[in-house]
């Protein structure tokens, strides 16, 4: 079984220590992992803009350099949602298909596939908030919204629940949007910085020291808000936690 | 006329050809008390929470007495002469009848009506013009009382739209509490522009 | 009386003095732009913080009903599929309510657009005599402009729902569709009624106000000509339709005068009496969090010695059925859910979206009115999909958002800023190698730039947030090639066939 790493071109470029988290992670769990080293991005900036022609040589880069794995592992609900979902400026190929069959985010893959219960090596003493970016709670199913009626779960906190030291605070809104959008944080600046400077603040209110999410794009928008107004919360992406990464 | 020609010419060519049955719909009431008393007793809570009140005669409490205590808070105790009431049911006697113009009627302090059924789930009355008389007394009086047979309680909205009532009656209408709004800064205002209160006195028929 | 609101007190000592923000009206031809129409909403910070508490409560309400019934998502389904199915057949069930009507002794007009909408129910009117017309809330008419049109040929237009009447009365229009003053503050609504009614401009007690308007309208309802309603829904199976308020209202408007008119969009049928159950038990959980609204009245047949007219309208409806992406939009029965728990909605407010629907709805419904004057609202979205799961009919809102980009970009609505960057942006992450010298110098320039080049008008990111900070030691592709890139190079990039392998990054 050999992994596929995509590492998304704004942690490539901003956050590379979640990529290497997440490389670290999959080793220590056993997995053989590869990086294809010429990928670049799944497409998405164009594609969310409604933009699909665009966006089709990108895609058809990202399925040439990941059609020979088994999966494909990412850490970020939104590109794995485009993959998955969105890939579709190109021919449907089988190696379209399997790559976008066989492509998971990281909690997905850790919870649903690997059945990971304990990261010995991980100790984190704060108060975390954590963040399901909507992505991941509502497009890959990462937990329960608490806009429908059913049994609440999370797989992002079930797995948090095992890192020694790691405190889950509760917000108000559980589950607000913070306003990154892909496109709309630079076509609505103003309610994106707005919705951004709420989501801190219910944070704030709760008690967490860190804001932790499966996805750096909501997280460079949410710290970018915090830099700006000179919160002192701090981010991290899950990856690193259960890496075992220090604060 | 040709528009109605045109419209449904433009509707069946753009509609689209997917297979959709039409499903059954369950009632949804096992859970529901099965007793009359229990029915009764959701049917006064559910009321309360929509800001109606359920105001039982005690023992051998006439309806008339029973209609004066609940709105002793609004209208004083004992009732004053001038006090208007249009009354349409035999327990209750009124000074002035419901018939003429709606506009004619728009001094009525206090409306009785008998309702046709009630809803537990929601604590709503069913009024048609049989029980209205004239439709707009229900809207126009001050407050509104309700003599409604526990009998005739249903358990849920299924069960009231499994009746029949609104195909043959010309206008059949559920009420639920009083008149309310919160346009206003989300303020729960009761006796927007219908009735100040409704109050449901049990009478059997 | 009913009991006062502790916290309805007359408050003028503490009430806002922060004028209501008033966003600009796009003229004719022009796009609507809702960044900047939010802007303005945001920049009256109480305004724009009560408005989002007000509306998200409506949300949370909401939810405790879903919470507590066990059928809740069963529920959905069974409306989303009875809507499905009735548009599947929409002119059967046309004919059958218009032919249904019309036995119960209602007249049935057909109008293919908003200006035969008024134009018919004005003839109505001439024949009638109607000089004066009370009516309830309608978001058609408001499609139609009919308030509007009416004024022109002078019959008086009285809006009896307090909501819409705060609105007449202040020349706006309605910001939600169920709610529609929600944007305002009470002393908003005090200074407008002590205009308009001679209330005490000092007393912004919510009952004292509803109070205020109560009185000046009861001799206007019992004078009028004629009365107004639209409707919720049309029930095929007996060629009556269903009213839902919490005031009353429709009630006054349709049993006091002896001539009612009601306005119905085509989409709004139902094909039985017993699927009412389904929706009217969905409806006001979904919009306002309350498990019925105070009245639901069903009409058939006009009262003895009165007269009922149907005016059944298109206006865009059946092209839209015949959008493969979009026609399930049809399938909406205006609760406004979706309004309550958008998040961009509740920060700018419904009137900055230009258009009778705000919020979600208005995304998907407006552009087909028209693209070009609607073609920025499907950006004003982040597609966090909250409002499709709390749609009481479960239409894809999000989905057809991004639908509705696409069909913008296709068709040459995206601005030439926009277009170029983002195709730029596609030739760019297509070639590995001029990726990487992109990032290098994105995180060269955030090194080494000067914070006024990197923070200006040009920066829209860079308004309310900070950029990210370059990483210390290069991009991910860096630490690969220092840590890993000579170890697994052979094995990797033999199975993928690559022929460059490390070059520049």
């Amino acid at each position: 079984m050999r992994i596929g790493l995509f590492v998304p071109c704004f942690i490539d470029a901003f956050y590379p220590d979640v990529g290497v988290a997440t490389l670290e992670l999959l080793e220590r769990l056993g997995c053989e992992v590869d990086y294809p080293f010429d990928q670049t991005c799944c497409g998405q900036p164009m594609v969310n803009a409604g933009c699909h022609p665009e966006a089709a040589a990108t895609e058809q880069l990202f399925v040439d350099n990941f059609a020979n794995y088994d999966v494909i592992v990412a850490p970020s609900g939104s590109c794995v949602h485009q993959i998955r979902d969105n890939l579709t400026a190109i021919e449907q190929t089988p190696a379209v298909k399997h790559v976008r069959e066989n492509t998971y985010e990281l909690v997905e893959y850790l919870h649903d596939v690997l059945n990971v219960t304990e990261f010995p090596w991980a100790r984190f003493e704060h108060r975390v908030g954590y963040h399901d970016s909507c992505n991941t709670l509502r497009n890959l199913g990462h937990g329960h919204p608490s806009e429908l009626h059913g049994k609440p779960f999370s797989k992002p906190r079930a797995l948090l629940k095992n890192i020694a030291g790691l405190e889950l605070v509760d917000i108000d809104r559980p589950d607000e949007c913070c306003g990154f959008g892909g496109t709309f944080s630079v076509t609505e600046p103003e309610v994106s910085a707005q919705m951004g400077r709420d989501k801190i603040a219910d944070h704030g209110r709760a008690g967490a020291e860190y804001i932790v999410s499966a996805d750096s794009s909501c997280l460079m928008h949410q710290s970018g808000c915090a830099a700006r107004i000179g919160a002192s919360i701090r981010f991290k992406h899950i990856a690193e936690i259960l890496n075992g990464s220090p604060a | 006329m040709s528009n109605r020609a045109d419209i449904i010419a433009a509707v069946r060519a753009a509609k689209p050809a997917i297979d959709a049955p039409a499903p059954t719909v369950p009632s949804y009431d096992e859970a529901y008390p099965q007793d009359q008393g229990g029915l009764a007793a959701l049917f006064a809570e559910r009321l309360g929470i929509m800001g109606g009140t359920w105001h039982a005669p005690t023992a051998n409490q006439s309806v008339d007495d029973a209609l004066r205590e609940a709105l002793a808070d609004k209208l004083g105790e004992p009732l004053a002469a001038d006090v208007v009431i249009a009354s349409h049911v035999p327990e209750v006697t009124g000074n002035r009848k419901i018939e003429g113009n709606a506009e004619d009627l728009h001094d009525i302090d206090i409306a009785v009506l008998r309702a046709r059924f009630g809803v537990a789930e929601t604590g709503s009355v069913c009024f048609t013009e049989a029980e209205l008389t004239v439709n707009a007394v229900a809207y126009l009086a001050q407050h509104l009382v309700v003599l409604l047979d526990p009998a005739e309680i249903v358990t849920n909205l299924h069960r009231a739209y499994q009746r029949h009532d609104t195909t043959t009656a010309r206008y059949t209408v559920f009420h639920t509490g009083p008149s309310a709004t919160a346009d206003i800064e989300g303020v729960l205002v009761r006796g927007a522009q219908g009735v100040r209160s409704l109050t449901v006195i049990p009478a059997a028929e | 009386m009913s009991t006062p609101d502790p916290q309805a007190t007359i408050q003028s000592a503490k009430a806002t003095r922060e004028a209501q923000p008033r966003p600009a009206k796009a003229a004719d031809g022009k796009r609507v732009d809702h960044a900047k129409s939010a802007k303005q909403f945001l920049n009256a910070p109480e305004h724009a913080k009560s408005h989002d508490t007000r509306v998200w409560a409506m949300r949370t309400k909401r939810d405790k009903q879903a919470h507590a019934i066990e059928e809740w998502e069963e529920l959905r389904e069974l409306a989303s599929q009875i809507k499905t199915h009735t548009l599947a057949h929409l002119d059967t069930y046309l004919e059958q309510f218009a032919d249904n009507a019309e036995a119960n002794g209602v007249h049935v007009h057909w109008a293919k657009d908003a200006a035969e909408h008024n134009r018919i129910v004005h003839e109505i009117f001439t024949d009638h005599g109607v000089k004066s017309v009370i009516k309830s809330k309608s978001m058609l008419m408001e499609e139609c402009g009919f308030r509007h049109y009416m004024d022109g040929v002078g019959i008086e237009i009285v809006e009896t729902d307090l909501g819409e009447r705060i609105q007449q009365l202040d020349g706006e229009d309605p910001s939600h569709i169920v709610v529609p003053p929600v944007h305002k503050m009470r002393s908003d609504v005090a200074q407008l009624f002590a205009e308009k009614l001679g209330s005490d401009p000092d007393n912004d007690d919510a009952h004292y106000l509803a109070g205020a308007q109560r009185d000046a309208t009861r001799p206007l309802i019992l004078e009028a000509d004629a009365g107004m309603t639209g409707a919720n829904f049309a029930v095929a199976e007996t060629g009556g339709f269903v009213v839902c308020t919490n005031e009353g209202n429709a009630d006054l408007s349709a049993n006091v005068p002896n001539l009612h008119v009601a306005s119905i969009g085509i989409e709004k049928l139902v094909p039985r009496v017993e699927d009412m159950g389904v929706f009217i038990r969905l409806l006001s959980r979904s919009a306002l969090g309350s498990p019925i609204t105070q009245y639901t009245s069903h009409f058939r047949a006009p009262k003895d010695g009165g007269e009922m007219h149907v005016v059944l309208v298109d206006n865009g409806r059946s092209k839209r059925l015949g959008m493969d992406k979009f026609w399930s939009s049809l399938k909406c029965i205006r609760c406004g859910a979706c309004m309550n728990t958008c998040p961009v909605y509740r920060r700018s407010g419904g009137l900055s979206y230009g258009a009778t629907y705000a919020g979600p709805l208005g995304l998907i419904l407006n552009p087909s009115f028209d693209l070009h004057r609607y073609s920025n609202l499907p950006f004003a979205s982040t597609l966090n999909g909250s409002c499709t799961n709390v749609c009481p009919v479960k239409i894809n809102i999000h989905e057809q958002i991004f639908g509705w980009r696409q069909v913008l970009a296709e068709e040459g609505h995206l601005p030439w800023t926009k277009k170029t960057a983002l195709t730029a942006a596609g030739k760019v992450l297509a070639s590995p190698k001029g990726y990487r010298a992109a990032i290098k110098a994105t995180n060269s320039a955030l090194k080494h730039l000067p914070r006024w080049a990197l923070y200006n008008r040009m920066n829209a990111w860079g308004e309310g947030r900070d950029m990210p900070n370059p990483p210390e030691n290069g991009t991910f592709h860096d630490w690969y090639r220092r840590n890993r890139l000579n170890k697994s190079a052979q094995a990797s990039n033999q199975a993928n066939n690559q022929t460059d392998n490390g070059g520049d990054a």
